[in-house]
């Protein structure tokens, strides 16, 4: 892994053969792990992305912004949660969506361009995608200051205590709003974990260009914990999220977790990662891939059944078949939802507007000449 | 009651907060100290340290967290210490408060509040004097009132937390130690209403926040010369309620409107838009904007020069009342 000053290697409790690695500072009770459920979460959500990549090829989507590669870190951060925990995504985060229960035809939406949203954030405590990069943080950053406010932290109570889960990426560190957020957490203590996914590129730009230092070690200067793991290890990544969680919900503050990880795909479908970096690169960290290692694993311990991969692939097809459908039958937007929806109080210089639009689409249709 | 417009800011922010325990105010030095003008002196005493928050001193972390305040239920009412450092909190402001209730297909209420004191004429350095309404005004999904007297500054700032929609609540800092009566009437006008303070038959002057005294300043030396001025405050800058300005303009004919803001594409310039879509055939004179001019707010010693005074506006009904 490439080399910065001072960089400690990120903690690892599974190794890219496959292989458990015990560490004292990451514990884990594999006892209350489901390692066939991680893995199926991970080919799940990765059958999502390349779905999604397969439909916007195919001009279904406009876009879609990949996450392959990334499943370990989402997957073990995901799993992390309790119900009533609040997960403020970027827009990345399909594997997370898919582990909060998150409909996955219902991140497609956005990408399409039949909505702004997609799913309704109170269903699964799954906020919506945030565009703005770093924007979320400080979102999440209040909603924790009203969880204290509910006095839902720090009551010995893990089912009912609550703590909040934020992703951002490598690139949303140079963001201000980002470091306004570690601010306000750490100052008033809030029950919120800081979950950056450091894939090492902001589209074009490598890590070098946002910081000199790790990212865990942000958290220092801001006085709470940083914690740097692999991002490709799923188990890791669960590990240190539980732990950080479980600190947030006692009242112990906020963690800043880095997930050391690898894009494997171009920022975007509309991306050119040829330009920025070498195949090379892209192959060492293909290597490393999440869901390889910890099929070697459950392969070499027997775990599962010889049916289980193949099984699983078959519902990964179902899903994709699913995607498909559920894509192509997403519906297009009424023409007066902007007007209804920008207020709770529609201005009345808002409805003449509405009126107004209506008048035109119908006079329009007036003018058709019936065939 | 007799009080200044502070003063009433205040009494309506303890009202709301007694109403309704999700109201909560964050911002820079507003607790212990009572904020720098002093609106929310005592409340910290009253309600404590979780519902008056001195924040760090970052605005887009004061707006970014109320957006995550108001997701959880609470209704958070935002303190800009002044007008001029209101930007670091825009992009919260526009990319995300102004737009979730649109993004979330209506799922999401944001009913955040951002008091901002503005405008000019108190002698202050850089950045202590801005008009930096038509910001917000031209941006989807924000509200933006403005008051101009202690009793529509007690009763609209109770009127705006209560909105499910987020508001930008402008307070003319010159005009803070301004005294009036303050009822706590239960039936108060509504929020986004303009209002007729002094009938008259020549022409129609449109002002709003710290022009609105200047304006009726204007219609008293006007009458003395045998002018009968129209004033009408706008209170609501968005959306904007131009009904009694179109009515008034078809009595009078003549439509002069003030603000401190920069003249250009500023809240004249669609008045002005608006009452020629709507009143063309009344116009005895083109609509005459008296406004700061297109340079950054100057340094104080100049500002009487560049705020429109009662001597521009008059000269502009002047200049009107000649067509």
């Amino acid at each position: 892994m490439p080399d910065m000053p001072g960089e400690e290697l990120p903690l690892q409790l599974l190794d890219p053969s496959g292989a458990l690695r015990a560490d004292d500072r990451l514990p884990l009770d594999l006892s209350t792990v489901d390692l066939p459920g991680l893995y199926r979460d991970m080919v799940l959500s990765r059958r999502i992305d390349t779905e999604a990549i397969a439909l916007q090829r195919q001009g279904e989507l406009g876009l879609w912004p990949s996450m392959s590669g990334q499943e370990g870190a989402q997957v073990g951060a995901g799993r992390a949660l309790r119900e009533q925990d609040m997960t403020f995504p970027s827009y990345r985060e399909h594997a997370v969506a898919w582990c909060r229960g998150v409909e996955p035809t219902s991140l497609l939406g956005l990408f399409r361009g039949t909505t702004l949203g997609g799913w309704r954030a109170e269903d699964n405590n799954f906020n919506l995608y945030t565009l703005v990069i770093g924007a979320q943080t400080l979102h999440a950053t209040g909603y924790a200051m009203g969880i204290v406010r509910d006095n839902l932290v720090g009551n010995g109570d893990n089912a009912r205590d609550t703590a909040v889960l934020c992703f951002h990426g490598d690139g949303a560190l140079s963001e201000g709003e980002t470091n306004e957020a570690y601010v306000w957490a750490a100052t008033q203590n809030l029950p919120i974990v800081f979950f950056c996914q450091n894939n090492q590129w902001a589209i074009s730009a490598p890590y070098s260009t946002q910081s000199r230092v790790p990212a865990a070690r942000r958290a220092d200067g801001f006085g709470f914990p940083g914690v740097r793991v692999d991002g490709n290890d799923v188990l890791a990544c669960l590990a240190a999220t539980r732990q950080a969680l479980d600190a947030a919900r006692r009242g112990d503050g906020p963690t800043l977790i880095e997930a050391y990880t690898y894009r494997l795909n171009p920022h975007t479908t509309s991306d050119d990662a040829g330009r920025y970096r070498s195949p090379a690169e892209d192959e060492v960290w293909r290597e490393r891939d999440p869901i390889t290692r910890l099929r070697l694993h459950l392969e070499s311990t027997g775990a599962v059944s010889e049916t289980f991969f193949t099984d699983l692939d078959d519902d990964a097809q179902r899903l994709a078949e699913r995607m498909r459908a559920g894509c192509r039958a997403l519906p297009d937007p009424d023409p007066d939802s902007p007007f209804l929806h920008t207020y709770a109080e529609m201005p009345d210089t808002l409805r003449a507007q509405l009126a107004e639009h209506r008048d035109f689409i119908a006079s329009l249709d007036a003018q058709e000449v019936p065939a | 009651m007799i009080t200044t417009l502070a003063k009433a800011i205040n009494e309506g922010l303890r009202d709301a907060m007694r109403r309704d325990d999700k109201v909560m105010l964050l911002g820079q030095d507003i607790g212990q100290l009572g904020g720098v003008f002093r609106v929310t002196d005592g409340l910290r005493k009253e309600f404590g340290e979780l519902r008056v928050m001195d924040a760090p001193l970052g605005e887009a972390g004061i707006v970014g967290t109320a957006i995550g305040l108001a997701m959880r239920g609470y209704r958070p009412v935002c303190e800009i210490q002044f007008d001029g450092f209101v930007f670091p909190g825009v992009n919260q402001m526009i990319t995300q408060l102004a737009k979730y209730r649109h993004r979330s297909g209506g799922e999401i209420s944001l009913p955040v509040v951002i008091r901002v004191p503005y405008g000019g004429g108190i002698g202050a350095i850089e950045h202590h004097s801005e008009s930096p309404e038509s910001y917000f005004a031209h941006t989807p999904g924000l509200k933006v009132v403005t008051c101009a007297s202690p009793q529509d500054a007690y009763q609209m700032i109770g009127q705006a937390i209560a909105s499910d929609d987020p508001v930008i609540f402008l307070e003319p800092k010159r005009r803070y130690w301004e005294k009036g009566d303050v009822e706590r009437s239960p039936d108060p006008a509504p929020l986004h209403a303009a209002r007729v303070l002094r009938t008259g038959d020549d022409l129609t002057l449109v002002a709003y926040g710290p022009l609105v005294k200047t304006a009726l300043e204007c219609a008293e030396v006007a009458a003395e010369e045998g002018h009968s001025l129209e004033v009408i405050d706008l209170r609501s800058l968005a959306p904007l309620d131009l009904t009694a300005v179109f009515a008034s303009v078809r009595r009078t004919g003549r439509l002069v409107v003030a603000h401190e803001a920069s003249l250009s594409h500023g809240l004249g310039a669609e008045i002005a838009a608006r009452v020629q879509d709507h009143a063309f055939y009344s116009l005895e004179a083109p609509v005459i904007r008296v406004a700061g001019y297109d340079t950054p707010y100057p340094p104080s010693r100049l500002e009487e020069h560049w705020l429109p005074g009662v001597e521009r506006i008059l000269d502009a009904v002047d200049r009107s009342l000649a067509y």
